[in-house]
């Protein structure tokens, strides 16, 4: 009973020796300097990036370079707007066409289908993810878009009576192919989050609209899409995180021209597809520029994806009070990343 | 009194046409998600295959595209440079990553430092890839004076695939169970061997599916390669110098005016999806053997 009888004797029994502790000091110490490590190198690239492009923003200011309409690499005057215009158009039409799409599949899979189909089904949506941005970009060029051109052509002639959307002759790569392959690459990560935050729903919601005599449909309206509207939300934002940033897809298929494109079917540019496309060659303001774009660019995800981890993390503790949900915002943080 | 009783049961026409639609809408909407996939894979397979060959894999593309198949060459340096340089990024990655991940969970929990830290991991997850190409650009290029090399393409690609392993390894090594750490430290062993011997053996299988699926994805990506690791022809083992990638061969194929160059892209995109394939497939196949993800 006594301390006395304790095996160690005269130095306190349970302090190791300072040599003993050097191991677990070293471990501590050195994943700490490494999770520093990590957020140091983050600001610091930012701030190089910032170097970087201000001679860019200097010449031609900060909102002059954002919001000017003319990209002119001859004659040394960039104006980012026509970038900013064709980044912003392919990624709203991405999510015009590919949310709706992929809250379909999520309701399908975790409220409609067969429990057979449920596993092949989610296993071929995420298939959509791991497909390379070049492999769309390469699909995208020489099948989509020829093969859609006579529909497109058909669609701007019957719409040719709305200003930007009709008139003109369709080309070969142009905003809306961009934005449909952008679709097609949201899709999974839309669907995944959508599908995580349906799966939160309490059954006893569900049941309740059954037991009240709601078909399926009214279950679906009125007990999960209510409950699971900011998640969803929040997961098309980070799906218009992905269509802002994406390259190479888009810059296969937007068609390189750094003008503000006439209509929807035409030729344009995004922000992203400049600096692929520009960048090998480019030179002193050039670069700059190219920089100021990227620069812009990030800054323009940044906002996005904060507002979107916001409404995702809030969705998840504000709609599921109880026990599953709590294990809610990792789990859809580790689905993002893939 | 059975008719009142069937009654109750009986949707009026109008709310069971909105459900039938409604319903088969989102069928529609599913069935229209899995189109693009059986076209991509059809088209893939169709092209692909047509342009393999034992010498298309044996062969470094030659950078003659204006004369007939035979010349244009293959694309081992591709595929190679692509093995090389994910590889070295992995190693880069998978360590640091892991390493975040531990101190995530064990020392730094809710602090507001480790906060700060994952909320600039997931600032990192939403980053364009091709922004990653700019940083390392800045700094391995602008900084040090010199151009472009394999290993600057495996630094961009790990700054990829480091949000992905932390997050990934993070959600892991949560599920852990205190009572095995707590055990071990009762047992009187000190935190760092709790941590070698207990938590990351436990946690090993499910880490490995995340972070095979960071590999696969940092294996498909062009963006960060562009201006780091450059594009050549000929096939390398020096990360020093350029370094051929899949992903930059078949973006500068697509450009290609030449039909046999274009095959030679979808033949590269054939291999390339199929090894993204494998390695998604071994992640599935891991993730189900794991006992905790």
């Amino acid at each position: 009973m006594e301390a006395a009888s304790l095996p160690g004797g005269e130095r306190s029994t349970l302090e190791r020796s300072p040599l003993a502790r050097l191991p677990d000091r070293a471990l501590k110490y050195g994943l700490t300097l490494l999770a520093a490590l990590i957020l140091a190198l983050i600001v610091y690239f930012f701030i190089r990036l910032v170097g970087e492009a201000r001679p860019a923003f200097a010449k031609f200011g900060v909102f002059g370079f954002t919001f000017d309409k003319d990209w002119n690499v001859s004659a040394e005057t960039f104006g980012a707007l026509p970038l900013l215009i064709g980044t912003l158009i392919t990624s709203a039409l991405a999510l015009l066409v590919g949310v709706p799409v992929a809250v379909a599949t999520a309701i399908y899979i975790t409220e409609l289908c067969p429990g057979r189909v449920r596993a092949p089904v989610t296993a071929l949506i995420e298939l959509l993810a791991a497909v390379p941005s070049v492999v769309y970009g390469l699909w995208g060029i020489f099948f989509l878009a020829p093969k859609l051109q006579p529909a497109e052509q058909w669609l701007a002639n019957r719409l040719s009576f709305i200003p930007f959307i009709g008139g003109g002759a369709v080309t070969i790569p142009n905003y809306f192919v961009a934005g449909l392959i952008l679709a097609i690459m949201i899709l999974p990560i839309v669907s995944a989050i959508s599908r995580e935050v349906m799966s939160t729903v309490p059954a006893d919601h569900k049941e309740a609209a059954l037991g009240l005599g709601a078909t399926r449909w009214e279950m679906i309206r009125m007990a999960v899409l209510p409950y699971c509207r900011g998640g969803i939300i929040g997961g098309a934002m980070l799906g218009l995180g992905r269509a802002l940033g994406e390259t190479i897809a888009v810059a296969i298929l937007i068609g390189d021209a750094p003008q503000l494109g006439k209509h929807l079917f035409g030729q344009g540019y995004s922000l992203a597809a400049v600096i692929a496309n520009e960048f090998g060659e480019a030179q002193g303001l050039h670069r700059s520029a190219l920089f100021a774009a990227g620069l812009v660019l990030f800054v323009l995800t940044l906002i996005v994806n904060a507002i979107a981890r916001v409404v995702v993390v809030r969705a998840a503790r504000t709609g599921a009070p109880n026990s599953p949900a709590q294990s809610a915002p990792p789990a859809i943080a580790g689905a993002a990343g893939v | 009194m059975s008719d009142d009783r069937f009654a109750q049961f009986t949707l009026s026409p109008g709310r069971r046409r909105r459900d039938r639609i409604a319903r088969s809408a989102i069928l529609a909407g599913t069935v229209i998600a899995l189109i693009p996939l059986l076209l991509i894979v059809y088209y893939l397979l169709q092209k692909g295959l047509g342009s393999w060959s034992p010498s298309f894999f044996t062969t470094d593309p030659t950078g003659n595209t204006f004369f007939k198949h035979s010349s244009i060459g293959g694309i081992q340096s591709a595929i190679l440079g692509t093995i090389e340089i994910v590889a070295l990024a992995s190693a880069i990655s998978i360590p640091a990553g892991i390493g975040v991940a531990v101190w995530l969970v064990e020392y730094g929990r809710n602090s507001w430092f480790a906060n700060a830290v994952r909320f600039f991991v997931d600032v990192l997850t939403g980053v364009p890839s091709i922004i990653f190409g700019l940083f390392i650009y800045i700094v391995l290029i602008v900084g040090t004076g010199s151009t472009y090399a394999g290993y600057k393409g495996s630094f961009a690609l790990s700054l990829l695939m480091l949000p992905v392993v932390i997050r990934s390894a993070e959600v892991i090594l949560l599920l852990v169970p205190g009572a095995l750490r707590e055990s071990a430290l009762a047992l009187g062993a000190p935190r760092w061997r709790v941590i070698f011997s207990i938590v990351l053996p436990t946690a090993l299988p499910g880490m490995v599916t995340g972070v095979l699926l960071a590999i696969a994805r940092a294996a498909g990506e062009t963006a960060p390669l562009l201006f780091t690791a450059g594009a050549t022809f000929k096939t390398s083992t020096n990360l020093g110098g350029f370094m051929n990638s899949l992903p930059v061969q078949i973006y500068n194929d697509v450009t290609s005016p030449t039909t046999s160059v274009v095959n030679r892209a979808w033949g590269a995109a054939l291999t390339l999806v199929t090894m993204i394939l494998v390695l998604n497939l071994i992640a599935r196949l891991v993730a189900k053997r794991s006992r905790l993800a």
